[in-house]
């Protein structure tokens, strides 16, 4: 028997205590009336709407959207290739040199691929800018979208793959309507692994990131260098928003999956 | 091998060999070359229209200079001692803090589980940025933290916090703390309980059971935690620059500044180059334990 005592509780009551109290604190400070950040002026929602009316910040956020959604597509398009060739692709010439290629990047400091990302793109003449950044997350991100299929075509069973090159379908045929609907689980939350890195990544932009294309993270960190704002509380208040909201969301409907997997596999076994 | 997995596999690989491996190869080349005031600021440039003698040239240009600076410049090899001694302490205090909570999740009733679970992963896919940023208003001098010590009269006048070291610990441990609770609380679920009521019957106490059973079994959790707080620490640049003061030494940041602002990109090199060789131990340490893990499951 397992048993959840006084000590457990207490140290994950002050465990999530210390993990969200800081992000709290930031979203009631973001209805705070006053200028000063920490007096409590009164609620209101007026830094929202200078938020709205900042051109800068609205610019930044979209060239961050397009960077995340082009960059996350291309990485899960490359990572679940990269994966399938991991998997299935046997002994071939160059891999552990492409296996290290993969999992060499999920621990290399930011800070040294974003050198060595801008200095391959001076040596070559590419210019700067929304390309280079793409570019460069798509590296990154691939990696993490390999890892996270590699693990689901690792677990799964190979022979339905065979059964149905056995029935006739064209190998193209089997991955398309046998293997990429089991590994679609896995494939969707590398993609969204993706996009969060993307949205998020602040120090490898801002090497590859020329003037003409700056990002939300980089506007965030020049601006949160100056020190904290009620613009910045409300603008990280929507972000924290939108994860919760994803991530809740998208825990609920894997948990419906499950029942819904569990009451048909029982449906099953009564009717056999 | 057919064309179609040719095909499959070229793509992926050559954009790695071309935006992974090749950058690499050109930081290398760079930091074997000297400053200079030009476009790049760096010479010698390889010019291949000049042929032969022009490569040989190029080549005999090339020297460990810049490392022979960095390791007589006090400033860049106690950036990595302190690089080295910050990252050890807050994995420490990454483990202590980590621990319970797994701990007490393991523990936790079954219905529970995906719930504690949801709340740890949701603070991963929030901005690392702004968890960073959340806590200067709470560490500075006139801070969320500072009054409410002042309020509860602990503290006479207010401690100054942000813009010290501690406040790059507590960046750390924050930010990180759900990589080390995650492996940790992924092998203690898998302790099967009856040992620890076979330890009991056999006259155990709960505390030596803990130390003799509990611990063991989730050592490789440990392990793998700390590797995954210390590795992407050792290179952080985001949280010593907005919680660290002009005294904090981290290597990720003296990289950061030595490209910008003193535009000496051979250094920066290689700074990046003895980086990425300090890490190489435990990263391949981190591997090896990972396997064991693996075949462990097996």
């Amino acid at each position: 028997m397992r048993r959840f005592t006084w000590f457990n509780a207490t140290s994950l009551t002050l465990g999530f205590a210390f993990l969200y109290i800081p992000m709290l604190i930031v979203i009631i400070y973001s209805f705070n009336e006053s200028k000063l950040v920490t007096v409590w002026g009164g609620f209101s929602t007026k830094w929202y709407g200078e938020l709205v009316q900042n051109e800068a910040f609205l610019d930044a956020a979209l060239v961050t959207f397009k960077v995340g959604l082009v960059s996350s597509v291309i990485a899960t398009i490359l990572g679940t290739m990269a994966a399938y060739v991991l998997v299935r692709g046997g002994r071939f010439f160059g891999r552990t040199l492409f296996s290290g290629m993969i999992y060499a990047p999920l621990v290399m400091p930011e800070v040294i691929t974003g050198l060595s990302l801008l200095l391959l793109f001076i040596s070559i003449g590419l210019d700067r800018g929304i390309v280079t950044i793409i570019l460069a997350h798509t590296t990154f991100s691939m990696c993490y979208v390999s890892v996270v299929v590699s693990s689901r075509l690792v677990s799964f069973d190979r022979s339905v793959e065979e059964a149905a090159l056995d029935l006739g379908c064209t190998p193209f045929d089997a991955f398309r309507s046998v293997t990429l609907p089991i590994i679609a689980p896995a494939v969707i939350s590398g993609w969204l692994l993706a996009l969060t890195l993307s949205l998020d990544d602040l120090v490898i932009a801002s090497f590859v990131a020329g003037p003409s294309a700056t990002t939300l993270p980089i506007k965030v960190f020049s601006s949160v260098r100056l020190g904290v704002s009620p613009e910045i509380n409300a603008l990280s208040t929507i972000l924290i928003g939108i994860v919760a909201l994803g991530t809740v969301t998208a825990s609920i409907t894997t948990k419906r999956a499950v029942v819904r997997r569990r009451h048909e596999q029982q449906m099953a076994v009564q009717a056999g | 091998m057919n064309f179609r997995r040719i095909f499959l596999f070229s793509i992926p690989y050559v954009w790695l060999l071309a935006l992974f491996l090749a950058p690499f190869l050109i930081v290398f080349k760079i930091s074997l070359s000297d400053i200079a005031l030009a476009i790049p600021p760096y010479t010698p440039t390889l010019d291949l229209s000049g042929g032969w003698v022009a490569f040989k040239d190029f080549f005999s240009q090339l020297d460990f200079e810049n490392f022979t600076f960095l390791a007589s410049d006090s400033l860049y090899w106690k950036s990595y001692l302190s690089s080295v001694q910050i990252a050890l302490i807050s994995t420490f205090i990454c483990l202590m803090i980590g621990f319970p909570i797994a701990y007490g999740m393991a523990n936790a009733p079954q219905e529970w589980q995906p719930t504690l679970m949801l709340l740890v992963i949701l603070p991963f896919w929030t901005s690392f940025l702004i968890r960073v940023y959340s806590l200067i208003g709470i560490l500075s001098q006139d801070g969320i933290l500072n009054q409410f010590l002042l309020w509860l009269s602990i503290i006479g006048e207010p401690l100054v916090i942000l813009n010290t070291n501690w406040a790059v610990y507590i960046g750390i441990v924050y930010t990180y703390c759900p990589f080390m609770i995650l492996p940790i609380y992924a092998t203690l679920t898998k302790l099967d309980a009856s040992l620890l009521e076979a330890a009991e019957d056999l006259g155990c106490s709960r505390t030596s059971a803990f130390w003799q059973i509990t611990v063991p079994v989730s050592k490789s959790g440990i392990i793998a935690g700390c590797f995954l707080v210390f590795i992407p620490a050792l290179g952080e640049f985001v949280i010593p620059s907005l919680l660290g003061g002009s005294g904090t030494l981290m290597i990720g940041k003296v990289l950061f500044e030595e490209f910008f602002a003193n535009r000496d990109w051979p250094v920066a090199g290689a700074v990046a180059v003895i980086l990425l060789l300090i890490l190489i131990i435990p990263i391949v340490l981190y591997q090896r334990n990972e396997q064991k893990m693996m075949e462990a499951e097996k």
